[in-house]
């Protein structure tokens, strides 16, 4: 070795110390809907300690979040309150889709709920079942904290691919047809 | 104290289209649509059906033997004399109005308002005739057996985020 460096100097690269950093304080934004949730406060409770992989500090409010965990089914009025919450995380952020309602919409395939949220925001890490058990989430928080170390720069360069960029689906399946607006008789409030 | 009997005798006799039927055990008067205000007012203020426990309404599209598209149905209950009765108005299009018994029951308001999101039926006379379930863009009524349980398009119908925009 030409140059002699004490024991406690490591060398690495500024993007690897900022995404360890990153991956390993994530602090979910709890978007829990329905029985997911229920198994999201499980994995963030005692028994299955969220805490051991640096993510058990739930905030409810999104200007402190870097992960959204959206947990259970959407309905179609509450999209945009979703689309609202993940536009006020700051970046980078990150989303988890836990179960199978917030990825496909499940079984609610009906005209009022979200048929998987990938169709309006980006989502990174897909978690299956029905509701998933507390070891998957865990799991799925792992493998995006490896995604954030692989990938994960300071400028968040990462971001800005065009993979990243694109609409993760196609929104083709059904045109959309208007029907005739039945006009209210005696509203108050107009004219 | 009145019995059932008794006043659904004096609603035939002073409403003379009145038809009654009872299943398992529940009394259940048809009331014309041009006739429907006055009963219900006359239920209320005369026999003491001072409760109006639920309103909500049938599409009976494809019904077997169905003549009539929309049921309306009203329950009402007598705290007093511990009475139930289920009124009915059959409805067809094009017209979907009945007067709207806010006046009679308070807490008609919101079904009147759900009955009007889910199956498109006019309360005349409402105080604020809004959805109150689905978003107020939301144009068809979706509990009528017409309309498709996938929708219309409308679950689509969102701008899109993508990793730029956010």
């Amino acid at each position: 070795m030409a140059i002699e460096l004490p024991e406690n100097v490591v060398i690495s690269k500024l993007d690897s110390l900022g995404s360890w950093c990153r991956k390993n304080s994530l602090w979910p934004m709890p978007f829990a809907t329905a029985c997911c949730g229920i198994e999201l406060m499980a994995t963030g409770a005692s028994r299955h300690d969220l805490a051991r992989f640096g993510a058990e500090v739930f905030r409810f409010s999104p200007r402190q979040c870097d992960l959204m965990i959206v947990a259970g089914r959407v309905a179609m009025k509450m999209l945009p309150v979703l689309q609202r919450i993940w536009q006020q995380m700051h970046e980078p952020k990150w989303c988890i889709s836990m179960g199978a309602c917030a990825s496909t919409g499940g079984v609610f395939d009906t005209y009022a709920v979200v048929q998987g949220i990938d169709r309006f925001i980006p989502v990174d890490m897909y978690v299956p079942g029905c509701p998933p058990r507390p070891e998957q989430l865990i799991q799925a928080i792992i493998d995006l904290q490896d995604k954030i170390q692989a990938e994960g720069t300071i400028g968040g360069r990462e971001f800005n691919t065009f993979a990243r960029q694109q609409r993760k689906r196609a929104l083709m399946e059904l045109p959309i047809i208007r029907t005739p607006q039945i006009v209210l008789p005696n509203r108050q409030g107009t004219n | 104290m009145s019995s059932l009997s008794k006043v659904v005798a004096s609603l035939k006799e002073r409403f003379s289209e009145v038809a009654e039927s009872e299943f398992r055990g529940l009394t259940r008067v048809v009331v014309p649509q041009s006739q429907c205000f006055e009963a219900l007012t006359c239920l209320k203020g005369e026999f003491g059906f001072d409760m109006l426990v639920d309103l909500t309404c049938v599409d009976y599209l494809n019904f077997r033997d169905a003549t009539d598209r929309f049921g309306l149905v009203y329950l009402l209950a007598s705290m007093e004399d511990n009475l139930r009765l289920t009124v009915r108005v059959m409805l067809n299009e094009p017209d979907l109005t009945v007067p709207s018994v806010v006046p009679l029951w308070e807490g008609a308001n919101w079904m009147e308002r759900e009955v009007w999101d889910m199956f498109g039926i006019l309360f005349e006379g409402h105080p604020d005739l809004r959805r109150i379930l689905l978003p107020e863009e939301f144009e068809a009524h979706p509990l009528r057996k017409d309309y498709p349980l996938q929708g219309r398009g409308e679950r689509h119908n969102f701008p899109v985020l993508t990793r730029g925009e956010a």
